[in-house]
């Protein structure tokens, strides 16, 4: 009779034990692979580079800049002017589902050709414990890695250019961090959902990085393809007509998340920045320049800003992770 | 406590393929049973079934007290399982291997590392525990896996193919583990083979499976008297010298044994088989022999009883079940 409450218990003990057990296994397998010190250095390298080219341009950004405000955030929206590299924010955006699938796409079916699976499942851990714990683990050490490029990023401009970031800086650049781990969570639960899908690792990976390339690369391609199509700016009689041509565009254009995700970094990083799109064409320019001569904007107004677009992110992700979590759920334990 | 496993009706049907058909299955508390049957039979798949891996498609289990389908982690907590194919994080050591097991059993952490050492000592692989799982062969895997099973310090022990990959001598020693757990742990053991020789000699009772049906169920002797020929076999081997002269002295004073029903000479070894019925007369027989080689002087090397084959039960008894269920079709 004792045994029973223990039994409850224990139940309660185990019920939210489940996830952080696979997550720390999960997370120290992440931390100790190859792959995990390649995407560092790769990464670490390719946060230095630009940097060490764009140097010049942001100090004399800082110097021109009477109110310095936005010196420290220059680090990551300067792009050099010598050499054609993008810069941080644009880098990021490009390389956050890169890392997200790295991390992802063999988390499921990797334990079903290891033949560990069974095992896993026949522990007192509910089937969910097994998702949740690989995404949390995927997240963390991808989260790590950010930190770590951010960290050198910062701790060069701090060192090298001697630029201290303010409070208000400190809160966008956090800002910008969360939004960038929320675009490596869509790529994760994309990895995750890949991994239940499709048996072979190797395949998973393929369509992966497949999927990746089709987004960063050809995506925007195919985009402003389409965009000219629908709504071919340049042919615009009227300023009315050019300003509603750029609007349908840009909505054309955030089908693509790596939009929504470059749109919102802009604005999180930049104070100047008012809207959310970039002024590509007349209407917006002009609109730009007009609100340029005003007040910086203040972080809550660039939050306010980005708020749909986060919530579209989160929403994607959200989608991702449901569908993988549901496919898993039905699965046969069996390959 | 009722029966630790326990299934009414438990179906499970892939598309238009039965795999388990409608299973009435009870294991006792304390009892090593066998689940045998060829490639394809369903053993697995019941297996997954008892474990809450794979949902029924009709019927009920009861594993430890809980229905698996709705408890499954009540059942996971109390049930050790070996897969079929069981296979472990290749870059880990056996060591590290068990030790998430532990943790994902929430035992605590010094329990763990005892635990461990104890379970790895049982299978013998104490010795290749800090080597990466990656360097293990297939039976030093298998046997982790039981170590593996046995972590969680589990009532019901359920082996898909223990013995699969393990050498003779490996077998003997997985046999007697299997023993020892049942008598020190009273431990209940599942295990399921289609080497039927092999474990036969561990099982209390054995369950014969054929495409997804029990065809038979009961001790070895009982399936023996049931599918086989209803005799029990003993082979008796007389000094070579005696063969020439005392061949028909031989034949005759076996025959002459009560119960005895047939006597053969094995061409080949030139020992003696004989037949006994009923079956549970066996052992007044094989004293019967004894005297009767001290009485007359026969010099006896060598008297054995030969195990009624599970594989002639199996044979016949999936012979039977074609048979009949052609006989049902015919009358249907
Ligand atoms: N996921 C699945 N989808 C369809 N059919 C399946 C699936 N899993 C198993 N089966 C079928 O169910 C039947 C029973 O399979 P099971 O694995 O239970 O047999 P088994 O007795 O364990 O055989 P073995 O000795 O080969 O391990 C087989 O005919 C098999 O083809
Ligand atoms: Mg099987």
């Amino acid at each position: 009779m004792t045994t029973q409450a223990q039994r409850a218990e224990m139940n309660l003990a185990g019920r939210s034990a489940g996830w952080r057990i696979v997550a720390r296994k999960e997370f120290a397998d992440h931390v100790s692979s190859a792959r995990f010190m390649v995407l560092l250095l790769v990464l670490g390298a390719a946060a230095i580079v630009p940097l060490y080219f764009a140097s010049d341009t942001i100090r004399s950004v800082a110097s021109q800049v009477t109110d310095t405000r936005e010196a420290f955030l220059a680090l990551f929206l300067v792009s050099p002017s010598s050499v054609p590299i993008p810069n941080v924010f644009n880098f990021v955006g490009i390389v956050a589902p890169l890392l997200g699938v790295a991390f992802a796409f063999d988390a499921i079916n990797s334990e079903r050709t290891d033949g560990t699976l069974p095992r896993l499942l026949s522990q007192p851990i509910y089937r969910d414990d097994v998702v949740n714990g690989k995404f949390a683990a995927g997240l963390a050490a991808i989260t790590l890695v950010l930190l770590a490029v951010v960290g050198v990023i910062s701790g060069f401009g701090i060192v090298r250019l001697g630029i201290v970031p303010s409070a208000d800086e400190v809160v966008r650049l956090l800002a910008w961090l969360v939004l960038t781990v929320l675009w490596v969570s869509l790529w994760l639960a994309f990895g995750l959902l890949l991994s239940v899908a499709i048996r072979r690792a190797a395949t998973a990976a393929l369509v992966g990085f497949g999927v990746w390339l089709l987004v960063a690369i050809f995506g925007q391609l195919i985009i402003s393809l389409v965009a000219g199509i629908l709504a071919p700016v340049a042919n615009a009689g009227s300023l009315e007509e050019a300003l509603s041509l750029t609007a349908l565009s840009a909505a054309i254009a955030r089908i693509l998340p790596l939009t929504l995700y470059q749109e919102a970094s802009a604005v999180l990083l930049n104070p100047t920045v008012t809207t959310v799109s970039t002024p590509t064409t007349v209407g917006q320019w002009q609109q730009w320049q007009q609100q340029a001569q005003g007040q910086l904007l203040s972080f809550d107004q660039s939050a306010l800003l980005v708020w749909p677009h986060i919530v579209a992110l989160v929403a994607l992700t959200a989608i991702s992770f449901a569908a993988a979590y549901v496919m898993f759920m039905r699965q046969e334990v069996r390959a | 406590m009722g029966a630790p496993i326990r299934t009414r009706a438990l179906t499970k049907r892939y598309g238009d393929l039965v795999a388990v058909d409608v299973l009435d299955l009870e294991v006792r508390s304390g009892e090593i049973f066998g689940l045998l049957g060829q490639n394809g039979a369903g053993k697995t798949t019941t297996i997954l079934m008892l474990l809450g891996l794979t949902e029924p498609s009709g019927g009920t289990a009861r594993v430890v007290g809980f229905d698996p389908a709705r408890r499954p982690l009540q059942v996971k907590r109390h049930v050790g399982y070996l897969p079929d194919a069981v296979g472990f994080y290749g870059d880990l050591t056996g060591r590290d291997n068990l030790r998430y097991t532990g943790r994902l059993n929430g035992l605590a952490r010094d329990e763990i590392e005892a635990k461990i050492d104890h379970v790895l000592e049982q299978v013998g692989l104490s010795s290749r525990a800090d080597t990466p799982t990656d360097t293990y062969s297939r039976g030093m895997l298998q046997r982790l896996g039981i170590a593996d099973a046995l972590i969680k310090d589990p009532d019901v022990l359920i082996l898909d193919e223990p013995t699969t990959s393990i050498d003779p001598i490996g077998v003997v020693e997985i046999l007697d583990l299997l023993r020892s757990l049942r008598r020190d742990r009273g431990m209940t053991i599942l295990l399921s083979s289609h080497l039927l020789g092999q474990v036969q000699s561990v099982c209390d009772r054995v369950g014969i499976f054929a495409a997804g049906r029990l065809i038979g169920i009961g001790t070895v002797a009982e399936l023996a008297e049931r599918f086989g020929d209803g005799a029990a076999h003993i082979e008796v081997t007389f000094a070579r010298d005696q063969d020439t002269e005392g061949a028909p002295d031989a034949r005759a004073s076996l025959a002459a044994i009560e119960h005895v029903s047939t006597v053969e000479q094995d061409a080949a070894t030139s020992s003696w088989h004989v037949s006994v019925r009923p079956i549970d007369q066996s052992g007044a027989v094989r004293e019967a022999i004894l005297r009767a080689a001290v009485e007359q002087g026969l010099r006896l090397t060598s008297l054995r009883v030969l195990e009624p084959s599970l594989d002639d039960i199996y044979r016949t008894a999936v012979a039977g079940m074609s048979v009949a269920s052609v006989t049902t079709e015919v009358g249907a």
